[in-house]
């Protein structure tokens, strides 16, 4: 029975000029050219439909794509990158036979759409990248920035959003160890959403995307393919061809977790029997994606018969299949002998799986539809020979304009009760405040390997789960640490500078627990790159991150790249927000961040200068952005990251927390927090005192020494040319931060400040 | 012999490892059980750990309640044999009619995850008898569905024939009724618990290592 409505290669070929609907699918005319001339003829509307999702920003990084070769080019020498940029995920190897791979990836713009939905399938999503590289996930996080707290769309947002991360990832038995939330108006109507999860491996258990070997089989399993997330394919089945009654699909994907938690627990077990000769998952662009790129990566060709694809809506058009963002599907090659074992893995856990096509060395992606032939092209020019674009590049007419008006005028505190006064208005700042409206909605614990989690500097897991006799280690437990930071605000005034920022205080996040920083993954969230201001604000800040790396020997894995943030033709801030990975050899030696040990001595590491461009006291209390942000010295990052991996080491210090957004006062005022313990704080002689509490300047933190470690932690910290200044003791019978000479703030008074902030606002 | 406790497994389980783990930390064998088989293989115990069980897109544990693995496991309570249900096994055990009352949305429509600070009430139980009676202890707790609700006269029984096993203390987290964090058949060897002691078997990993009692006391009676 032959489909009047097919587009087939031969009809394509036979009516050269029958008109097709690119441009509403996004494409510009050069572009549908340049398939035209690929394919010699016009493409299928089932081609179209593969190019114009493959060839998208999202999928092709056709605007970043030249700008992010620094990453390569100006890479570290390093022998620990198992699996570099490109694949899904990058690898590391981080000892004993351990490898780690981790990314983070947005879901910005279906989150605000429907932010349950959109944020729930966006941990999926880059839950199924960690997989498909053979590991298993053990960890999430999130980095949010939503608009004002008190915006009435924050209402909506913010719970939605929340709700669909936990509801995805506690369904999942990830722990969510870590993450930020900030506040900006500048993300009112479009609030950033970048999920992050590490996954574990052995070093020899890592697959790779690639369809190898002609007669393999091309196997299709996890959930059916649905009409969710298909967006403009519908362009494809209502306008060029005219069939009855349009339909509405939902463009934002739908998510069952426990679909997802059914394929990982399959999947890890296929891996474990070693059944998959490559392996793909499904997201964004869907099976267009997964053919394209596994026949481009392997052998070369792949024939692919459509219409075996199991359906969860049986009128779905092929477009329609090829363009489905349907979750919780996989693909994997695998070969004839091993076909039997794989599918008897599925059928343990109810996946069902489905070969629906062969590898070949045709160097062609062929796909049928009943028999006729609806795809007929070299993989290779979707999945990798995509456009490039250089896109205009021109610095924003209001940048040296923002640089000039520092805020040097703006009024400061000019006494002990002023600055007591300011201490409470910055600790309760919505960006500062405490979280765990939020994050205990976040199941922590499952898993039984979370040595750290929110709030603590970085979260921390166990690699080895403790089911094994540790003898064979010394006794000790091998761990990783992960953090991740962005400041927008320090990036609108410098972008080049704030890349660089938020590598450094991800890097000291890592550092301060203990563990070495190792490898770097971003998610580079930026406004439109047609806007030419916006184009400076990514490539220096590009520039500044591969810049970064280099200066601190850690590479970068892999990352993520979202455009068109903007409302209007107003962008967001622009937010590259960086993710560290590092690794700590004895988990036990961790530092933590409260406050613990009577009589512990208080040291503040770093020097501190006068730096308030971008600081949370001009946002918060002068509601003002302007001037430059802190300067960054990455020798002295490195420095001060020794220091404390040694310290953490050798036993020398109770407690380590970095300085960022709020300086040294709200520093303090989290560690007390933490662990009940009050302290009385000297400020350094000569110091001004509202410098010393509030002022950003980075490579500082705060730790805790024992009285008994004095001697040997400053001779540490002299013979290895860290400035170190004692600023005070903790008392843990106190019941107050103490700053003498300055003011004194009962425990309770601060922590009443710092959680009403967030919970009053979604109360109940 | 260390003793033999079986841990469930259906395909959302998501504590098993952990429950697992407490298991051999109390120095008795870990037992995985399938929930598509209905041998116990011999255990002396069982588990029913902490997840989602069949997605619990219907009540939780609803669907759990009739799969192979249920099925041998309420004719050997019925018998005697101590059963422990966290969490989502607490939802199934209620769904089973091995305990009473049900488990409903948290009070506050949120997922709650926080340490929590229990009253353990009833030491006569196998999976409680190492606790001190009224002894006071830090478990972490995390549910979307832990609010324990059941009929006045249900609460009154319960109460006054001390099948009450925990109580929350210093801030109710889900809206049960009478803070109830667990409870036990008439019989005593069935306890639910909504809290997870296995996440405080380690200071490393919780906030400490109040949850082993619950697994030292079966190992203890049965070694």
């Amino acid at each position: 029975m032959s489909d009047p409505n097919l587009d087939t290669v031969e009809r394509a070929a036979r009516t050269p000029d029958h008109p097709q609907p690119f441009a509403e699918l996004g494409m510009k005319d050069d572009e549908y050219a340049r398939v035209r001339e690929i394919l010699g003829r016009r493409p299928t509307s089932s081609e179209l439909a593969i190019y114009s999702v493959m060839w998208s920003e999202h999928c092709s990084y056709k605007s970043s794509s030249a700008h992010l070769k620094q990453f390569a080019d100006k890479a570290p020498k390093t022998d620990i990158l198992l699996v570099g940029m490109g694949e899904n995920a990058g690898v590391v190897d981080v000892g004993d036979g351990w490898a780690v791979t981790f990314k983070i990836e947005s879901h910005n713009h279906p989150s605000y759409v429907e932010p349950y939905q959109g944020a729930a399938t966006g941990v999926g999503g880059i839950v199924r990248d960690i997989l498909t590289m053979g590991a298993r996930p053990v960890a999430v996080m999130d980095s949010l920035r939503f608009g004002r707290l008190d915006a009435p769309d924050t209402g909506r947002v913010l719970p939605g959003v929340v709700a669909g991360i936990g509801g995805y990832g506690n369904c999942l038995g990830l722990p969510n160890i870590g993450g930020e939330v900030y506040f900006d108006e500048a993300y009112a109507a479009n609030p950033l959403v970048n999920a992050l999860c590490v996954g574990v491996m052995r070093t020899d258990g890592i697959k790779l995307a690639k369809a190898d070997g002609p007669g393999n089989k091309v196997v299709l399993f996890g959930a059916r393919t649905g009409g969710d997330g298909i967006g403009g394919a519908s362009v494809l089945a209502s306008a060029t061809f005219e069939t009855e009654g349009e339909t509405k699909r939902p463009s934002v994907q739908v998510g069952d977790p426990f679909a997802e938690k059914v394929l990982i627990e399959c999947c890890l077990e296929i891996f474990a029997a070693d059944l998959v000769v490559g392996i793909q998952d499904l997201g964004a662009a869907g099976l267009s994606c997964a053919t394209t790129e596994l026949a481009a990566a392997g052998t070369g060709g792949m024939d692919v018969d459509l219409e075996l694809a199991p359906l969860r809506d049986p009128t779905l058009r092929p477009e329609e299949i090829l363009m489905s963002e349907s979750q919780e599907r996989m693909m994997a090659i695998v070969t004839p002998e091993h076909l039997d074992a794989f599918t008897a893995v599925c059928a343990k856990w109810d996946v069902t799986a489905t070969v629906i096509g062969t590898v070949t060395d045709t160097g062609r992606l062929r796909m049928r539809w009943h028999g006729e032939q609806i795809v007929d092209l070299p993989p290779r020019t979707a999945a990798q020979d995509g456009p490039v674009y250089q896109r205009p590049i021109e610095r924003p007419y209001d940048q040296d304009v923002i640089n000039q008006h520092d805020g040097r005028d703006l009024p400061r505190p000019r006494n002990g009760e002023e600055l007591r006064r300011t201490l409470l208005q910055v600790v309760a700042s919505p960006n500062l405040a405490d979280k765990s409206w939020i994050t205990d909605q976040y199941d922590r614990f499952v898993m039984g390997n979370t040595v750290l989690a929110q709030p603590e500097d970085a979260g921390m897991i166990r690699l080895d789960d403790g089911s094994a006799p540790t003898g064979d280690t010394g006794g000790t437990v091998r761990g990783i640490a992960l953090s991740t930071d962005g400041n927008g605000r320090y990036t609108r005034l410098d972008p080049y500078t704030g890349a660089r920022l938020a590598l450094a205080e991800a890097y000291r996040n890592v550092a301060t627990t203990g563990a070495r920083p190792l490898a770097v993954t971003n998610c580079l969230n930026f406004g439109s790159p047609e806007d030419p201001s916006v184009m400076w604000q990514f490539t220096e800040a590009v520039r500044g991150l591969a810049d970064g790396c280099l200066e601190l020997g850690v590479p970068v894995t892999g990352g993520n790249v979202s455009f068109y943030n903007q409302t209007g033709s107003t962008p967001i801030l622009p937010t590259p927000v960086i993710g560290v990975l590092g690794v700590i050899d004895d988990v036990a030696r961790r530092t933590k961040q409260a406050f613990g040990t009577d009589g512990a001595l208080l040291y503040l590491l770093g020097d501190t200068r006068e730096e308030f461009g971008g600081s949370e006291w001009a946002h918060v209390v002068h509601g003002y952005l302007g001037g430059l942000p802190p300067q960054v010295d990455l020798d002295r990052e490195r420095l001060l990251a020794d220091i404390l991996i040694n310290a953490s080491r050798d036993g020398l210090i109770d407690s380590a927390h970095d300085l960022s957004e709020g300086g040294l006062a709200h520093a303090l005022v989290e560690a007390c927090l933490r662990g009940g313990a009050g302290a009385r704080i000297v400020l350094p002689e000569g110091s001004d005192p509202f410098v010393a509490l509030f002022s950003e300047s980075t490579g500082r933190a705060v730790v805790s020494v024992p009285r008994s470690e004095e001697v040997r932690f400053t001779d540490m910290c002299t013979a290895r040319g860290l400035p170190r200044a004692r600023i005070g003791v903790i008392d843990l019978l106190d019941t107050d931060l103490d700053v003498q000479g300055q003011f004194r703030v009962p425990l309770r008074e601060l922590r009443a400040a710092w959680r009403s902030t967030i919970a009053d606002r979604f109360a109940p | 012999m260390p003793p033999r406790i079986g841990v469930v497994t259906f395909p959302g389980s998501l504590d098993d490892r952990d429950a697992a783990r407490a298991v051999r930390f109390a120095g008795a064998e870990a037992v995985p059980l399938w929930h598509a088989d209905t041998s116990l293989h011999d255990v002396e115990a069982v588990i029913l750990p902490g997840g989602f069980s069949y997605g619990d897109y219907l009540r939780a544990g609803a669907i759990a309640r009739f799969s192979p693995v249920m099925e041998s496991v309420i004719a050997a309570a019925n018998d005697g044999l101590p059963v422990l249900g966290i969490c989502n096994g607490f939802q199934v055990l209620c769904e089973a009619h091995l305990l009473p009352g049900a488990l409903q949305g948290n009070a506050a429509r949120r997922f709650v995850c926080k340490e929590q600070l229990l009253r353990i009430e009833n030491t006569a139980t196998p999976w409680t008898s190492g606790y001190r009676p009224g002894q006071e202890v830090v478990i972490p707790i995390k549910n979307m569905d832990g609010c324990y609700v059941a009929d006045e006269r249900t609460l009154d029984e319960l109460e006054s024939s001390g099948r009450v096993v925990a109580r929350y203390l210093d801030g109710n987290p889900n809206g049960s009724y009478r803070d109830i964090a667990g409870v036990c058949n008439a019989a005593g060897n069935v306890v639910g618990l909504m809290p997870h002691p296995e996440h405080a078997i380690d200071a490393l990993t919780g906030p400490g290592t109040d949850g082993l009692g619950f697994f030292l006391s079966f190992t203890g009676v049965a070694a």
